[in-house]
């Protein structure tokens, strides 16, 4: 089980290797995944998150380290071996539905990897119902709602049977019903498969679901580990330029006027329950 | 307006004709185009115009449907028609008012041509209102297939043609947005000389470019992490299904080109 599933080693990207101005995206970058875990990586826009992702999946070759991915070193050769074993999903869910109806959809990945008709109807009906979209076969993109979409896109992924699920900003254009249907979803199919899942994202909120956290900014890692442990540097992380997760802005807030709160609370309903056991337990 | 012309619309539905396999319709359209042109009198005309009306019933379209739909061929029709007539003289004299001469020929020529229209516009307009854009799509790449030899991207066509059909609602919501913000900003493309209006659409069309370039780029790096590398090795989600009803089309339309070839002779 504890088998590292993709791992970066001193990696260091840059745009426009000729300009000396320009500074490298991604600057030597080390981390490892775990088969499944659920990374969160955040940072925000410019702190070489997209980046990241095009290097996890060879849309880009780093000019220093290496990357490797299913135990394999990312190279041309390895590319689309590696690529059948990761889905992927964009921010934006428009730009990324390929087929006319949603089960087109699905299916094309499935289609490009030269999977037999029969497999293929099979795979595509049991993904659908992993993001709970199988009643909707034959409709067409402009008539499901975003979040839809996105889990359409998840179920284009998951129809490839993946190791790892790499989601880019997935939720960042959605409506919090859309994002709220989404991060569902997710945490369903980690529950039911125990999918390995990467989630870049700058909202905090996603974030604190993940098992670990690392947080990049201007291209460097700057800080890693448990949500619980990452949020407690909270005026770091607001300087980064990221917001803290309501409740645990709340949680500070009430400190500073003199609440004395136990813990670091991730969830609302956390905080809820302290708030109001709180006069008891004193 | 734009509600109202069928051309080019898909009507869904389980008729005869809608369950037909695409490669079958297809066919089936371009020969009867070619057949078209075997008749040459009274009765040949008779029987096409029988035909077509025949298909008409068989997918189900109510022909007033049809009829109002392509209204817009019909203003092209009537003006070939009259062309026909008063400028063919041959034949007996049937109407003269002053400078008006009709003649017999031009009459038949009139009513055949009209009819010759009429029956490859409704026989066309049959197939894409029973045939869904992607099962057309699909029926054209494997009937297609066999110019691959000649190297020729039928895959490739294929899927930019369903591509641009899936993106057609997307961009048609994209103007309608950009129209709107346009608007909101003071542009009136309503109204003015035609130079003006033309010139207003320019503001609309340039950011539709852009983001449509945009969606191209997001689009192209979401195939390709999904392992798309263009056709070779690839399998297909749709089937098409070759039935004995297919079969009977061909073989019933060879019979409708044997039985004009008979009345010509």
């Amino acid at each position: 089980m504890n088998s590292i599933i993709l791992s970066f080693e001193n990696v260091t990207f840059t745009y426009m290797q000729e300009d000396e101005s320009v500074k490298p995206a991604v600057k030597d970058l080390s981390f490892s995944i775990q088969d499944g875990e659920w990374i969160a990586l955040v940072g925000h826009n410019g702190s070489g998150k997209s980046t990241i992702a095009k290097l996890m999946n060879g849309l880009l070759f780093p000019q220093i380290g290496k990357v490797e991915a299913m135990g394999k070193l990312m190279t041309e050769e390895s590319l689309w071996d590696i690529r059948s074993q990761m889905g992927m999903v964009f921010q934006n869910p428009d730009n990324q539905f390929v087929g006319a109806t949603v089960q087109d959809d699905v299916a094309f990945a499935l289609e490009n990897n030269g999977v037999p008709h029969e497999e293929m109807v099979v795979r595509v009906k049991e993904a659908l119902q992993q993001v709970k979209m199988a009643d909707y076969l034959d409709h067409e993109p402009h008539h499901l709602s975003g979040g839809q979409k996105q889990r359409v896109a998840i179920a284009g992924a998951l129809a490839m049977r993946p190791r790892l699920l790499i989601l880019d900003e997935a939720t960042s254009m959605l409506d919090p019903q859309g994002r709220m249907e989404v991060i569902e979803t997710i945490r369903e199919l980690r529950k039911a498969t125990g999918l390995t899942v990467i989630s870049i994202t700058h909202d905090l909120e996603e974030a604190a679901l993940a098992d670990r956290i690392l947080v990049m900014n201007a291209g460097e890692k700057q800080l890693e580990g448990k949500p619980e442990a990452v949020f407690r540097s909270g005026n770091e992380l607001t300087n980064l330029g990221l917001d803290l997760p309501f409740s645990m802005r709340m949680t500070h807030l009430l400190r500073e006027v003199g609440v004395e709160l136990q813990g670091e609370h991730m969830t609302e309903d956390e905080l809820v329950d302290e708030l109001w056991t709180f006069y008891s337990r004193k | 307006m734009m509600e109202k012309m069928i051309f080019g619309r898909f009507i869904p539905g389980d008729s005869l004709i809608h369950r037909m396999d695409p490669r079958a319709k297809i066919s089936f359209v371009f020969v009867f185009i070619a057949i078209v042109f075997i008749a040459n009198s009274a009765e040949t005309y008779g029987i096409l115009l029988g035909f077509t009306l025949l298909v008409v019933f068989l997918s189900k379209i109510r022909l007033y449907f049809l009829i109002n739909g392509l209204k817009p061929v019909f203003i092209l029709l009537i003006f070939t028609f009259l062309l026909h007539i008063f400028f063919t003289r041959e034949g007996e004299l049937l109407v003269d008012i002053g400078f008006i001469k009709i003649y017999e020929e031009g009459l038949r020529q009139g009513i055949f041509i009209s009819i010759r229209f009429l029956v490859l516009v409704f026989v066309t307009s049959i197939l894409t209102l029973t045939t869904s854009p992607i099962s057309i799509t699909d029926g054209i790449e494997v009937l297609l297939g066999p110019f691959k030899r000649v190297k020729l991207p039928v895959h490739e066509l294929a899927l930019m043609m369903s591509i641009s059909l899936r993106f057609i609602p997307t961009l048609m919501d994209e103007t309608g947005k950009i129209l709107k913000a346009q608007m909101a900003r003071g542009s009136d493309i309503g109204s003015g000389p035609v130079k003006e209006r033309i010139k207003a659409v320019v503001p609309l069309l340039i950011p539709l470019f852009v983001s449509a370039f945009k969606r191209a780029e997001d689009l192209a790096t979401a195939m390709e992490v999904r392992g798309y590398r263009g056709g070779e090795g690839r399998t297909r989600y749709r089937q098409l299904n070759w039935r004995l009803i297919d079969s009977l089309s061909l073989v019933v339309l060879a019979g409708l080109a044997g039985i004009l070839v008979y009345f010509r002779l």
